[in-house]
């Protein structure tokens, strides 16, 4: 089972604290690499949120290949950030890791933000193609104030490699997951925490309805919507086509990959929109079991069950800082002294919310839409 | 010079020429006549033969031969009168004396073409092989990382829709206070969907069925739609329904069928402005899987007051039906139309779908359909379907099987991004080998929305004796032993609808519980797994690489 470990807060604090958290809930071996993604970026980053990120891994030659295409494409840099490797044993370790910031191309500056976001990510999936075949270019996202740094190994002992624990590294929402070993071969595009456009997710469990969903998903002519080396990419991608490409609210979300029986839709006040949609939306219905937290591109944060089976998953905190936990020991050491009877178990119906600043947990419930 | 043919019956058949032999046992007969009586093709007779009988009697042998008048059950090798094997005498006989059994050498083929008329018969594909269906396995299993469901204790949601699906793009939908509402402001319209449960029971029209039979159908899918909660619905064929029916409240359940004869279509029409509820819907048939190319044919001696009373005709007059819509010249125009206005006759509120022979050019209907927004479904029925009457040339070699007809075509709709805006609803040889169930979940994870099943229900609902050896397959005549196929009162009357109807309601909750056994322990409950082809594989390449699934072995 992976563990996650996602911290929204209204203060800067440190990936250590996920990757702490993580290490609590360890369970047998955990060596089949940890992903992260940091939003609402402080330290060096603070300055630069209007600027988007390139975070990935590339070997030497992959650099110069990715430097040549970022160069015509206009793109200049303005910050290269890179993790102070620490050589740990068992952790092969890769030619670069990298978060560049770079400022658009001249001609896009001053265009409308969907279309930069376009060109994000025609840019992202241009490099990932470019190092398809030999892992020499391996990006995880390009998008303002995102960081994501992934690698194959045990996180606590990661994060040593990557000297996290020294660094000044700080954001103000990181998701963090640990994949365990039911993944025998580890590509790292299969690493969650997935990200496209705004919308993060990452998932416990094994997703059921994949060929379907990812059928549908690749047939919407959507660019970003390929990959799915994990099935639990989709996740992330039914989020980004539920909010952005239909435009719904994102409790919607959880009335797409849940959706309820015709009788309980009946007593809902939005039921003839939502029996629309139930039917639109046929092939992303997902059975589970999964958990998904997720955010939204104002920092929402969110968790999810699917409507059965249900993974471990809970939401507790302060006001100031929440966690999104797959077992309850994460967050005691994230939030020791909170209140451990107003935390949340999110069962079948519910959707659990954070907004951005972390000031209350709300939940809401499918059943009264 | 004369041949000694007279002598010798050389240009006679051998009950070894025929595909059923009579197998009588002279010392269990106690000459009752039951089962000659019963014999629909009157292929046993009473007959009466001399035997030499010798018998001792004293102490000592003394054998004397006695010349004996005996009577004995004989089988014709009249070709006409055939013995079809339906084992209605074996039914029938008190001491277990008789029985048909399958001749494996017959010649049946190069004889049964007399007079110039070639082999005319019911049934279904003589080919007694499992079929692509019957190879495919379930092999995604849920296990630890996945735990399986209980087939018994969880919720399951096997239904399926039938009608055209808006893309959820183009949803008239709008936001009002973070909710979305339905927005009638845009006029656009929302073509009809019905939820359904996904195993239709298939066209088979009154008159190709007994009244019996049809009655003892729709009482069953009544009571499962009324009792059971379970959405099951009923295609009438092409013929009509009758007037108190089309008016009820029950008109729900069932799918009027359009063919190219439009029988039944006038009383149809007259009924419209009585009807308080709308049919579930419309199927408009261009072709049958088990005759394609071919026009329906109800024989003059089916054609009864009953019969010609739903149907509008006169009695006693064959009713063919052209192999192709007399107003059909373009898929593009005449069927649009005809889609069109038979939608327009509900105002828009039923959705209307056409039903055709599996072919190699399905695509391109499909490719058609896709385009036409008033296009609620497309049905293909495969060359494993059944009918009610058709040439053997046209049956046993004619026709496309379902499994990679739906599958190229789910692909295609996949690759235009339309999978779930056409359901495809896959007929032909569901359950051939009784595998309804399996058959079924097959199809589904392959692309189908749903299937339709005709000759499952006839042999498990009616006792229908008919298989892929050619055994019975005479519905045709109107000779029906089972009362299933026949307007004759004597024949039909052997079928209770009440039994029938009770067998309906078995068949689809024990289908149900199947269904909930396949999906439970490939962790699906929510949604029906179609295109889910993950899940299935076979041990043959050819058809894994076919149909891009698994290969397993």
């Amino acid at each position: 089972m992976c563990r996650l470990a996602a911290i929204t807060s209204s203060e800067y604090f440190s990936p250590i604290e996920n990757i702490t958290a993580l290490e609590t809930m360890k369970e047998g071996h955990d060596g089949s690499g940890m992903g992260l993604i940091l939003k609402r970026l402080g330290g060096e980053f603070e300055e630069l949120k209007d600027y988007p990120i390139l975070s990935g891994i590339c070997s030497k030659d992959g650099m110069k290949t990715l430097d040549d295409y970022m160069n015509k494409l206009g793109f200049k840099l303005k910050y290269a950030w890179t993790p102070k490797i620490k050589p740990v044993k068992g952790i092969a370790g890769r030619d670069h890791y990298f978060a560049r910031v770079y400022d658009y191309p001249d001609v896009y500056r001053d265009r409308a933000f969907e279309e930069k976001e376009d060109l994000l990510l025609k840019t992202r999936l241009a490099l990932r193609k470019f190092g398809e075949n030999d892992e020499s270019i391996i990006v995880f996202s390009f998008y303002p104030d995102i960081l994501t740094l992934k690698e194959v190994g045990d996180p606590l002992e990661l994060s040593g490699f990557f000297g996290l624990d020294k660094s000044p590294l700080k954001a103000k929402i990181i998701f963090a997951q640990g994949r365990q070993n039911t993944n025998y071969a580890i590509n790292m595009y299969a690493c969650h925490p997935f990200f496209i456009q705004g919308y993060g997710s990452m998932t416990n469990g094994e997703n059921t309805a994949f060929v379907p969903i990812r059928e549908f998903l690749m047939s919407r002519n959507f660019p970003g919507y390929i990959g799915y080396n994990s099935d639990s990419e989709v996740f992330c991608h039914i989020l980004h086509y539920t909010c952005k490409q239909l435009g719904y609210p994102l409790t919607y979300y959880k009335d797409v990959i849940t959706p309820l029986k015709q009788s309980e839709i009946d007593k809902r006040s939005d039921s003839e929109a939502a029996r629309l949609l139930k039917i639109s939306l046929r092939p992303l219905c997902i059975d589970g079991p999964n958990c998904v937290i997720a955010f939204a591109p104002d920092g929402t944060c969110l968790m999810v069950q699917d409507a059965k089976k249900l993974r471990p998953g809970v939401v507790g905190g302060a006001k100031g800082k929440y966690g999104f936990m797959s077992e309850e020991c994460g967050l005691d050491s994230v939030v020791p002294q909170r209140d451990k009877s107003r935390d949340v178990f999110p069962m079948k119906y519910d959707m659990v919310i954070v907004r951005p600043d972390a000031q209350e947990v709300t939940v809401w419930n499918q059943l009264h839409g | 010079m004369e041949p000694a043919s007279r002598l010798d019956h050389n240009h006679e058949l051998s009950v070894k020429d025929l595909p059923y032999i009579v197998r009588w046992r002279d010392d269990r007969c106690k000459r009752c006549g039951r089962c000659t009586a019963v014999c629909p093709m009157l292929s046993i007779e009473p007959a009466v033969v001399v035997k030499r009988l010798v018998q001792s009697e004293g102490m000592t042998p003394e054998p004397k031969a006695a010349r004996v008048v005996t009577t004995m059950v004989k089988q014709t090798t009249n070709i006409d009168r055939y013995c079809i094997g339906c084992g209605t005498c074996t039914l029938v006989c008190p001491n277990e004396a008789i029985e048909p059994e399958y001749n494996p050498q017959h010649k049946f083929n190069f004889h049964k073409n007399k007079g110039g008329h070639p082999y005319r018969r019911g049934g279904r594909r003589n080919d007694p092989l499992p079929s692509t269906l019957d190879r495919l396995r379930f092999t995604r299993i849920s296990m630890l990382t996945d735990p399986a469901l209980d087939a018994g204790r969880h919720e399951f949601r096997i239904r399926t829709y039938l009608g055209r699906i808006l893309p959820a793009e183009e949803l008239p939908v709008k936001m009002v206070n973070g909710k979305l509402e339905a927005d009638r402001a845009t006029g656009r319209f929302i073509p009809p969907v019905r939820e359904i449960y996904p195993v239709i029971i298939g066209s088979m029209s009154i008159g190709a069925l007994s009244p019996t039979m049809w009655e003892g159908l729709a009482m069953g899918i009544t009571y499962l739609n009324e009792v059971e909660g379970m959405p099951v619905v009923m295609c009438s064929g092409e013929g009509g329904m009758p007037q108190r029916l089309l008016k009820s409240r029950f008109i729900k359940y069932f799918i009027p069928q359009i063919a190219s004869g439009y029988f039944g279509w006038d009383e149809i029409v007259r009924a419209l402005p009585h009807m308080v509820e709308d049919p579930c819907a419309i199927e408009i048939k261009y072709g049958q899987g088990a005759k394609p190319g071919d026009g329906g044919l109800l024989m003059a001696h089916k054609v009864l007051k009953l019969i010609s009373e739903i149907r509008g005709v006169p009695m006693g007059v064959d009713l063919p039906s052209p192999p192709t819509h007399q107003t059909q010249y373009s898929i593009e125009e005449s069927v649009a139309k005809m889609i069109q206005s038979m939608s327009m006759a509900w105002g828009f509120r039923v959705p209307v779908y056409p039903k055709i022979s599996g072919t190699r050019t399905a695509k391109a209907v499909l490719n058609n359909l896709v385009r036409n927004p008033y296009a609620a479904a497309i049905s293909i029925d495969g060359e494993d379907g059944g009918t009610g009457a058709a040439y053997n040339v046209s049956m046993d070699t004619m026709g496309h099987p379902i499994a990679s007809n739906i599958r190229e075509c789910y692909l295609d709709l996949v690759r235009h991004g339309k999978q779930n805006e056409l359901p495809l609803i896959a007929a032909g040889g569901i359950g051939k080998k009784g595998n309804l169930a399996a058959n079924a979940a097959a199809l589904f994870m392959l692309g189908a929305s749903a299937v339709s099943i005709g000759k499952y229900i006839m042999q498990s609902a009616a006792w229908c004796h008919g298989d892929e050896m050619n055994r019975c397959n005479v519905c045709n005549l109107g000779k029906c032993p089972r009362g299933i196929t026949t307007q004759d009162p004597k024949l039909y009357r052997r079928l209770d609808p009440e039994k029938v109807a009770e067998r309906v309601v078995e068949v689809y909750k024990s289908l149900d519980v199947e269904l909930k056994k396949i999906f439970a322990p490939m962790g699906r409950s929510m949604e029906l797994p179609i295109g889910m082809s993950d899940g299935i594989s076979t041990d043959d390449h050819a058809i894994a690489e076919r149909l891009q699934i698994n290969y397993v072995c």
